[in-house]
């Protein structure tokens, strides 16, 4: 007997290092005997690395800032208008690519939500209710076409006002805002078709307010469905990002929308807190952190307003080893890099299969060598700003735990701005399931990378989170993709691409990261008596 | 060279990554949006016609076109000062003889199609014979056609000895090896056909022929190129790169070059290792050098074709 | 010196045949009336024509016949198109609908004047016009919505996930309603087009001037050509070619004549054609506008794909 346990022990060693073998040589494809001098952490097999940002040098590209119209100082749009703030107080927004101040902006205090939400509520019983939904449609057909027709514009600001890179604000952002209003405009003379059995109704007044990570998109899918849906809207943009919303403001001037129909009024936490608390208002929507989600779902209990949350994420991105390997590459860069990791459901906790382990760090690293930080304006740019001083020093803070608790950090070599708030994009390797920096998020361009090596341990390992945001997995394999899907806790699960986003397709969390659906037919259900 | 392999292992073809589609032309349209302005165009544009391979490979070919193609290779636009000559001059066997004689006393190379191009569906034998005439009447580079025929049915061991066959018939010139990647459809079955090229002995791997589209497009090419970039990995041996057809814009040939900075890195921006094949480009580059030294834009009207 | 000679006709003629024109008024460039194939406006390839009346029996126009082989080029240019057309993100194909309500609400006055020559009253032409663009509005709408709603995931009992989605049946070639000139037509091209199928479209015979006004607005409008072919001419003349060409995959017939009806269904077995027939539809109302419309012309497509059952969490289809 114990001679069988010492021969299947040995036996056991033996296919551990044949398969440790097999695997380097998979990644290698040298031989044995040549491996003697090779270690088993180096990525790159001896060879010399590739060399980027060396040579040939982009010139700088900035975009023209100079066809945007900008005020000096922006008001409150209550009621069709833009009126003064009841304190006088007004707060500066600044460039954080440049820490210079753009413009200044009313500050509401409780007095002006009132006002908010009376306008609010009286064109909802005096006129909105009373539209007909194909005229409510083309109304929000036509904030749609309208943001198309000043999209430039609308870019350039968002970039400066947020520090995201005018790529991303010209490609991506502007046109999803605007695309999302034409879905959902779509909708407003068909709700009877949305729920089998039903007959909706609109909810009355909502209360909405929005984070700083995408500015205009995320005041688009507020907006929007309310609107269709037969409601009146207060948004509050935050107060780092106030200008775009505060063009569209002027989009629903010319627009001919009935006054009060949409009011934005900007302020801090206290504004947004006092929306919540006013007794008038029928629905919360709120995105932001789960913190602050956590407060507002205690402060309407016991009321009769309906919410809907769209809180933080730490997602798993999972590479199998039969995932296309390049693209899975971009699909981390993705998930994690662009919007300068200000995104809720980033890929932040990548998890590779070990066996692969070596080659994508490898492709990882070469790949973040090529990404340029630098002035979001322009366009070549990949990284831009980081939107606050505060939230560069939480990422600075995370940085620190992480390696405090022992995990290994590697940063990319680009230049950055000496001026402004930049940091460069960073991964963490040697990371445990317990750190903290695989559990809480960060909200930046920080990536925890861990190893695994069968379905189950990945599956736990990815759903060992109060979030349940999203989720991506790479494979080539069809049964296995459908696989993960399947188990992932998650509300939206990437397969084979990650940050992917339509305004036909519903979005949001299980678990700690909200509950409620933007985006798509479930979309409606918010802002509706069903 | 540093880092290269004593003993280089070949991996089993059947196996090759698997590439997704629509990750590589998402990857690929980014590469679209980089914005080159100013000195970085200019030192592009002037890359750019450095690394071009001026071709003629019509069947109503003579000796008078090939020598008027050779003195527009060596004569970019004669009053315009610091132009680079192209790459090199691309042209049928028969026609080698006429272009040596005519790039005499210059360093543009003469690259020569062999092996049954483009259709490549001929015996082995009459291949290696090609090959060995055009190295004979001068040829410093040679562009191959592999049997795509043999590739569709899965004789991959076929393929690869053809290769290994004619990169012996070509001695001491380079070999392109051109996998004809529109007759191949997936992009799977594109970083199959270039692993076996290199592991074979490939100096260059090559998109296309020409005669087929689609010919040459950004996401093909940065399939190859990973392809290279993994072959370098593991073996430590550069492979140069060369799409051909379709290029015939700057602001896209400018899009491959920001493709190449940011996959292979510096040490393949040159024409050694890089090649556009391409006939109309020239003058389009020169069209835009041109507009960036005046500030006017141009008409083709002031620029010499050959 | 000449006498002037005034008939019923267009133009002073005087006696020695030279036109005479009052020199206060401006002579108008007279439209001709052709129909739309392929994104053009070629004549019909017969060469015939019909003169269109109104009530009182006064000419409109001259107005194609089109034949058997101007549908036959029609629905080559329809097939042509449906590639294309049906690959399209359905959202750019709403923005396209919505487009045509863009350019049609800037010729409304054109429509409405067509239609008060054919014998509606100006309120009635301004209802009908109004409606018509509000009806485009209203599938533009549709287009990346009705998959949402027809399509399913199906919770099979084995271990796959299956899902149905609509898919666009093809080429679909409609008979407009015949009392209507222009709501009738948009009513039957909209929904056929939001579900990404191309059509060819035979007119009202006795109203045909806003069809080929309407021709023009979609020309102008970023739809691909061959997406929408009209034609104009008599339905008792084509109808039949429409029910029996084999390279056409539905065909939609508004109208209430029975016999018509079943031929149509007889003809139309030569291939198995879907055929849809829309019977004593009141346009003008609500019920002329339904996504059903769209799901008239969608095929099903069902997939089904294994789903490995390793590890634990909870989720299913």
């Amino acid at each position: 007997m114990d001679l069988q346990k010492v021969v299947s022990s040995l036996q056991l060693a033996r296919e551990k290092r044949v398969s440790y073998i097999a695997s380097n040589l998979k990644e290698s494809q040298m031989s044995t005997a040549t491996k003697k001098n090779k270690k088993v952490s180096s990525n790159n097999n001896g060879v010399p690395k590739l060399k980027f940002n060396s040579g040939w040098e982009y010139a700088p590209a900035p975009e023209s800032k100079s066809h945007i119209k900008l005020k000096g100082r922006y008001d409150l749009f209550i009621n069709g208008k833009f009126v003064k703030p009841s304190s006088g107080k007004y707060f500066e927004t600044i460039n954080p690519a440049t820490e210079e101040p753009i413009a200044e902006i009313a500050e509401a205090n409780i007095a002006d939500v009132d006002k908010a939400v009376k306008a609010a509520r009286n064109a909802y019983e005096k006129v909105w209710k009373k539209t007909r939904a194909a005229e409510r449609a083309k109304y929000i057909f036509r904030l749609s076409r309208m943001i198309q027709e000043r999209a430039r514009e609308f870019a350039v600001i968002e970039t400066v006002d947020g520090g995201k890179t005018i790529r991303e604000s010209r490609d991506v952002d502007i046109p999803l805002a605007a695309n999302h209003f034409f879905y959902y405009a779509g909708w407003a003379d068909k709700l009877e078709y949305a729920f089998p059995g039903r007959v909706p109704s609109s909810l009355g007044v909502a209360g909405q307010i929005i984070p700083w990570n995408f500015p205009l998109l995320m005041a688009a899918w507020k907006i929007a469905p309310a609107l269709a849906t037969g409601n009146t809207v207060i948004l509050k943009p935050a107060e780092t990002t106030p200008l775009t919303a505060l063009k569209l403001a002027e989009i629903v001037q010319e627009s001919g929308l009935p006054e009060g129909v949409v009011n934005i009024i900007t302020g801090f936490g206290q504004t947004g807190a006092d929306i919540v608390n006013h007794p008038d208002i029928d629905k919360i929507a709120f995105t932001g952190s789960t913190e602050v989600g956590k407060i507002i779902q205690k402060a309407v209990a016991g009321t009769n307003k309906k919410i809907t949350l769209e809180l933080g994420g730490k997602a798993a991105n999972i590479i199998f080893e039969d995932a296309p390997l390049d693209q899975a590459v971009e699909g981390i860069i993705n998930g994690i890099y662009f919007n300068q990791g200000h995104v809720c459901c980033a890929g932040s906790r990548l998890f590779v299969q070990e066996s692969v382990y070596n080659i994508v760090l490898r492709k990882l690293k070469d790949r973040m060598e090529t990404l340029i930080v630098g002035d979001p304006l322009d366009k070549n740019t990949d990284i831009g700003a980081i939107n606050s001083k505060t939230q560069l020093n939480t990422i600075n803070k995370y940085v620190s735990i992480g390696k405090k608790e022992g995990a290994e950090i590697y940063q990319s070599s680009c230049p950055i701005p000496d001026k402004g708030f930049f940091f460069r994009p960073t991964l963490f390797t040697n990371v445990a399931q317990s750190n903290r920096i695989a559990q809480e998020e960060i909200f930046g361009p920080v990536l925890a990378v861990q190893t695994f090596r069968t379905d189950e341990e990945v599956i736990e390992k990815a759903n060992n989170t109060p979030y349940g945001l999203s989720a991506g997995v790479w494979t080539d394999k069809g049964s296995k993709i459908f696989n993960l899907t399947t188990k992932m806790r998650a509300g939206v699960v990437w397969a084979n691409t990650y940050n992917k986003f339509d305004p036909t397709s519903p979005f949001g969390g299980y678990k700690e990261s909200g509950f409620g659906r933007e985006g798509g037919l479930h979309g409606l259900s918010a802002y509706l008596k069903v | 060279m540093p880092g290269v392999k004593e003993r280089i292992v070949i991996p089993d073809f059947r196996m090759s990554p698997r590439v997704d589609q629509v990750g590589v032309e998402e990857r690929a349209s980014r590469f679209t949006k980089r914005s080159i302005k100013k000195q970085s165009k200019v030192e592009g544009l002037k890359l750019v016609l450095s690394m071009i391979d001026l071709t003629t490979l019509e069947g109503k070919d003579t000796p008078g076109k090939v020598k008027q193609l050779c003195y527009k290779a060596k004569h970019l636009l004669d009053n315009y000062q610091g132009l680079p000559t192209v790459a090199a001059v691309c042209v049928y066997p028969s026609m080698v003889r006429v272009a040596k004689k005519s790039l005499e006393g210059s360093r543009i190379k003469i690259a020569s199609v062999a092996t049954a191009f483009p259709s490549g569906q001929a015996p082995s034998k009459v291949k290696i014979e090609d090959t060995k005439f055009a190295v004979s009447e001068g040829a410093d580079e040679v562009d191959m056609v592999i049997s795509r025929g043999k590739f569709l049915a899965g004789e991959y061991n076929f393929v690869f000895d053809e290769i290994a066959a004619i990169k012996e018939a070509c001695g001491e010139a380079r070999l392109k090896v051109i996998l004809e990647t529109g007759e191949l459809s997936t992009f799977d079955k594109v970083r199959r056909a270039s692993d076996i090229a290199m592991y074979a002995g490939a100096d260059f791997i090559k998109t296309s022929t020409g005669k087929v589209q689609p010919a040459a497009t950004m996401p093909v090419t940065l399939v190859m190129l990973e392809a290279i970039r993994d072959y370098y990995y593991s073996t430590g041996k550069m492979i140069g790169m060369k799409p051909a057809g379709g290029i015939s814009k700057s602001k896209l040939a400018l899009h491959y070059l920001v493709m190449l900075n940011e996959v292979l890195g510096e040490d393949w921006m040159n024409n050694h290792w890089f090649r556009f094949g391409a006939s109309s480009l020239a003058n389009d580059v020169l069209m835009q050098l041109v507009k960036e030294k005046t500030g006017v834009y141009q008409s083709g009207d002031y620029f010499p074709i050959d | 010196m000449s006498k002037t000679v005034e008939k019923n006709s267009k133009f002073l003629i005087s006696e020695n045949g030279l036109e005479k024109t009052s020199p206060k008024k401006r002579l108008e460039v007279l439209k001709t009336y052709k129909i739309y194939i392929g994104g053009q406006f070629p004549r019909t390839e017969s060469g015939r024509y019909y003169i269109a009346t109104n009530n009182k029996g006064e000419q409109l126009a001259n107005v194609c016949l089109s034949s058997r082989k101007d549908f036959r080029d029609a629905v080559v240019s329809a097939r042509n198109a449906f590639k294309g057309w049906s690959a399209r993100a359905a959202f750019n194909r709403g923005q396209i609908l919505y487009r045509i309500a863009e350019m049609f609400e800037g010729r409304k006055a054109q429509f409405i004047e067509e239609l008060v020559k054919q014998d509606a009253s100006k309120a009635q032409a301004q209802k009908e016009v109004t409606l018509s663009i509000d009806r485009l509005i209203y599938y533009a709408g549709w287009c990346d919505k009705y998959q949402q709603i027809f399509g399913t995931v199906n919770p099979v009992a084995s271990s796959h996930f299956n899902f149905s989605v609509p898919e666009s049946t093809g080429v679909v070639a409609a008979i407009a309603s015949q009392e209507s000139s222009l709501i009738g037509l948009v009513s039957a091209i909209a929904p056929i087009i939001a579900g990404g199928n191309t059509c060819v479209i035979l007119a009202s015979e006795p109203k045909p001037l806003c069809a080929v006004s309407f021709a023009e607005v979609m020309n102008s409008s970023d739809v691909p050509g061959g997406v929408v072919n009209i034609l104009t001419g008599k339905p008792s003349e084509l109808f039949s070619q429409f029910a029996s060409h084999m390279d056409v995959n539905a065909i939609v017939y508004c109208g209430n004549d029975e016999l018509i009806q079943k031929e149509i269904q007889q003809k139309a077995a030569g291939n198995v054609k879907r055929v849809l027939i829309y019977q004593d539809v009141n346009w003008l109302s609500e019920k002329g506008q339904t996504p059903y419309y769209i799901l008239d012309l969608q095929e099903i497509k069902t997939t089904w794909h294994p789903i490995e059952n390793i590890g634990s969490g909870g989720g299913g289809y």
